[in-house]
């Protein structure tokens, strides 16, 4: 692939593309990668990443992490943070159409031999107790009254019905809800397609997958031994967001602005970064807007949780207490949210959007939990279905990145070519030649998803713990996996 | 049915082509791509019929606002399809659409496709009719 000519060194996993790339830029762009990583970007990310630095009240840098790569407007894998002060705007195209599309890890206090016997007895049982594909419907049945509440209040409406435990949510990224959500601004038809997607798992690059944590990966042994996590140990991970709640959200804003950006004469260099200045009652409208989808979110995969608990607990005739089913981290890598963040030696608000990547605060913030407070955020990167997933943690250094680290492994090849080159029930079987048994409500949907067609997980944590915008905690590997 | 898959185009999702002689059957076609990368339209009864009728200010968002109508009816009312028929006049379309209510025992079901996006988004008049260009978010 080709980098732009002009990109600058500033470190080994730190690249400049100056403001004189383009017409319009505002701020320089900065990709976070390994000369490896970089060199394998496909040029859509340099396009996307300096199409976000024209954009209004951009300050610093438009940011690139590590397994960036070509999106919708920005890339995937992209951070930008915008002043409110100074005509900052907000925009759906640098946060995606599955808003809070996200991470969550849990632990079991099983060991990877008390699980091997029963792999395929679980991955089956939670295959019919998490639902999952095209049209799947969820299993709480609610009115719209309700959905609107769940929409407000996110995990917390789940744990006040029963689904879940109380301390789930300190476990969460802002304890499971955004309080800014305000149902009245999202429309009927997008409460429509997300009120029968409650607990559903989605397809496409969604799963729920079963992990081995090998004693040789473990790297940070203080924080593992703080969370419960040891050698063998058997631990779980879901990965999904909001469905079609957040993607008609995203879909109706994006058309509300055309009309906006020409009452406030903003260009645009893509109609996907569609975009209104924080402070309108259009920006506002969807900033409300968006934090119902990312509550809805939370709730999802706390209700995914709940099943899985559910289901172990079915397969080892234990309680999910016993088997110390506790949620490590759950972290939306598809949102923009207020923080403060230093620019120029002083403290300023800005909405910091993240796309693809996970916010990563680091010790002592204070707005993690008391869990937290000493080993800094969990970050929770999901890997492809084949290699493998990491547990991070947030640092000092991140700073440089508005504390934001990688959120996967990245795409690298499209989903019709993948789809070419292996065939779902030959990849199938040879991933359980590997040890991963693997169930797929579709098997072409299983070949897309293929471990080739994505970025190697140890080139993107390599860099990422080059630039000390995570701190590895532990990997691991797929042992079982269910797919939408 | 004419369409094709574009590789390449969106890593992450997936991007086809459709065409026809007329402007309804270009609809129809890019109709038949959402079916095919939906579910396996030979796994599909057509039980239920549907009718929709979409408005627009132009042909090119009356596609777009056309399949963004299939979406919806995906996930709120689970309905997927193997067979349209579609009429536009003046920017107003009526389509009658044939299928079923998902079961994922007696169909194959494919990609959930979450929306219609805009990127390369394109409907124009080519040599023998009209092609459209779709990027899906899946």
């Amino acid at each position: 692939m080709e980098t732009p000519k002009d990109i600058k060194k500033i470190n080994e996993v730190t690249w400049e593309i100056p403001t004189s790339y383009k017409e319009g830029m505002n701020v320089p762009a900065r990709i976070i990668a390994t000369e490896k990583l970089l060199n394998q970007m496909d040029k859509g990310v340099f396009d996307q990443v300096t199409n976000v630095a024209c954009l209004p009240g951009i300050v610093k840098y438009a940011l690139a992490m590590p397994d960036a790569h070509w999106g919708y407007g920005s890339p995937v894998g992209g951070v930008a943070a915008f002043d409110l002060e100074n005509n900052g705007i907000i925009s759906p195209g640098i946060i995606g159409f599955d808003i809070n599309c996200g991470m969550r890890s849990l632990l079991t206090n099983l060991t990877y031999d008390e699980v091997k016997p029963k792999l395929k007895l679980l991955v089956d049982t939670l295959f019919k107790t998490v639902p999952a594909g095209v049209g799947a419907k969820g299993f709480v049945k609610i009115d719209k009254k309700q959905f609107k509440e769940v929409m407000e209040q996110g995990s917390k409406w789940c744990i006040e019905n029963d689904y879940g435990w109380k301390e789930d949510l300190e476990r969460t990224e802002g304890y499971g809800k955004i309080e800014w959500a305000d149902a009245s601004k999202v429309s009927d038809k997008a409460i429509s397609r997300g009120i029968n997607q409650l607990g559903t798992l989605g397809s496409g690059n969604h799963y729920l997958e079963i992990q081995h944590i090998k004693e040789d990966e473990i790297y940070d042994k203080k924080a593992a031994k703080k969370f419960g996590i040891f050698k063998d140990q058997i631990a779980i991970m879901v990965h999904c967001g909001s469905r079609g709640l957040g993607h008609e959200v995203a879909t109706n804003y994006l058309q509300k602005f055309d009309k906006v950006m020409k009452e406030n004469n903003i260009t645009i260099k893509d109609r996907e970064l569609s975009c209104a200045p924080f402070n309108t009652n259009e920006g506002q409208d969807y900033y409300k807007a968006m934090a119902c989808a990312a509550n809805m979110a939370f709730a999802n995969r706390q209700l995914i949780m709940h099943r899985i608990r559910e289901a172990f607990s079915k397969v080892f005739n234990k309680d999910a207490e016993e088997l110390g089913m506790n949620l490590i981290y759950d972290v939306a890598h598809n949102v923009a949210k207020i923080e403060e963040h230093k620019v120029d030696g002083k403290k300023k608000k800005l909405i910091i959007h993240r796309k693809g990547a996970t916010r990563a605060f680091p010790p002592g913030h204070d707005e993690l939990a008391k869990i937290f407070q000493e080993t800094g955020q969990v970050v929770v990167i999901g890997g492809s279905m084949q290699t493998g997933s990491a547990l991070l943690l947030g640092t000092k250094e991140g700073e440089s990145t508005f504390y934001t680290s990688a959120h996967g492994s990245g795409r690298t090849m499209s989903r019709t070519r993948a789809k070419h080159e292996v065939r779902g029930e030959n990849l199938q079987k040879e991933m359980e030649e590997q040890g991963i048994y693997v169930k797929s409500v579709s098997m072409s949907g299983l070949a897309e998803e293929a471990g080739f067609a994505y970025k190697d997980l140890s080139d993107v944590l390599d860099s990422v713990v080059k630039a000390k915008i995570g701190k590895l905690l532990c990997v691991m590997r797929p042992i079982g996996n269910l797919k939408g | 049915m004419k369409f094709k898959y574009l590789e390449n185009i969106a890593i992450a999702d997936i991007a086809f082509e459709a065409y026809g002689k007329t402007l309804n059957e270009v609809f129809e076609n890019s109709a038949y791509a959402f079916f095919d990368m939906t579910c396996n339209p030979r796994t599909i009864k057509d039980k239920i019929k549907k009718i929709i009728k979409v408005k627009a200010e132009n042909e090119k968002d009356l596609l777009y606002n056309f399949l963004s109508e299939l979406v919806f009816l995906k996930d709120s009312k689970q309905l997927i399809f193997n067979k349209v028929k579609v009429l536009i006049k003046k920017n107003e379309l009526k389509a009658t659409l044939y299928g079923d209510k998902i079961d994922y025992e007696k169909q194959e079901l494919r990609n959930d496709i979450k929306a219609i996006t805009l990127h390369l988004f394109n409907l124009e008049k080519a040599k023998n009719g009209y092609k459209a260009m779709v990027v899906v978010d899946i």
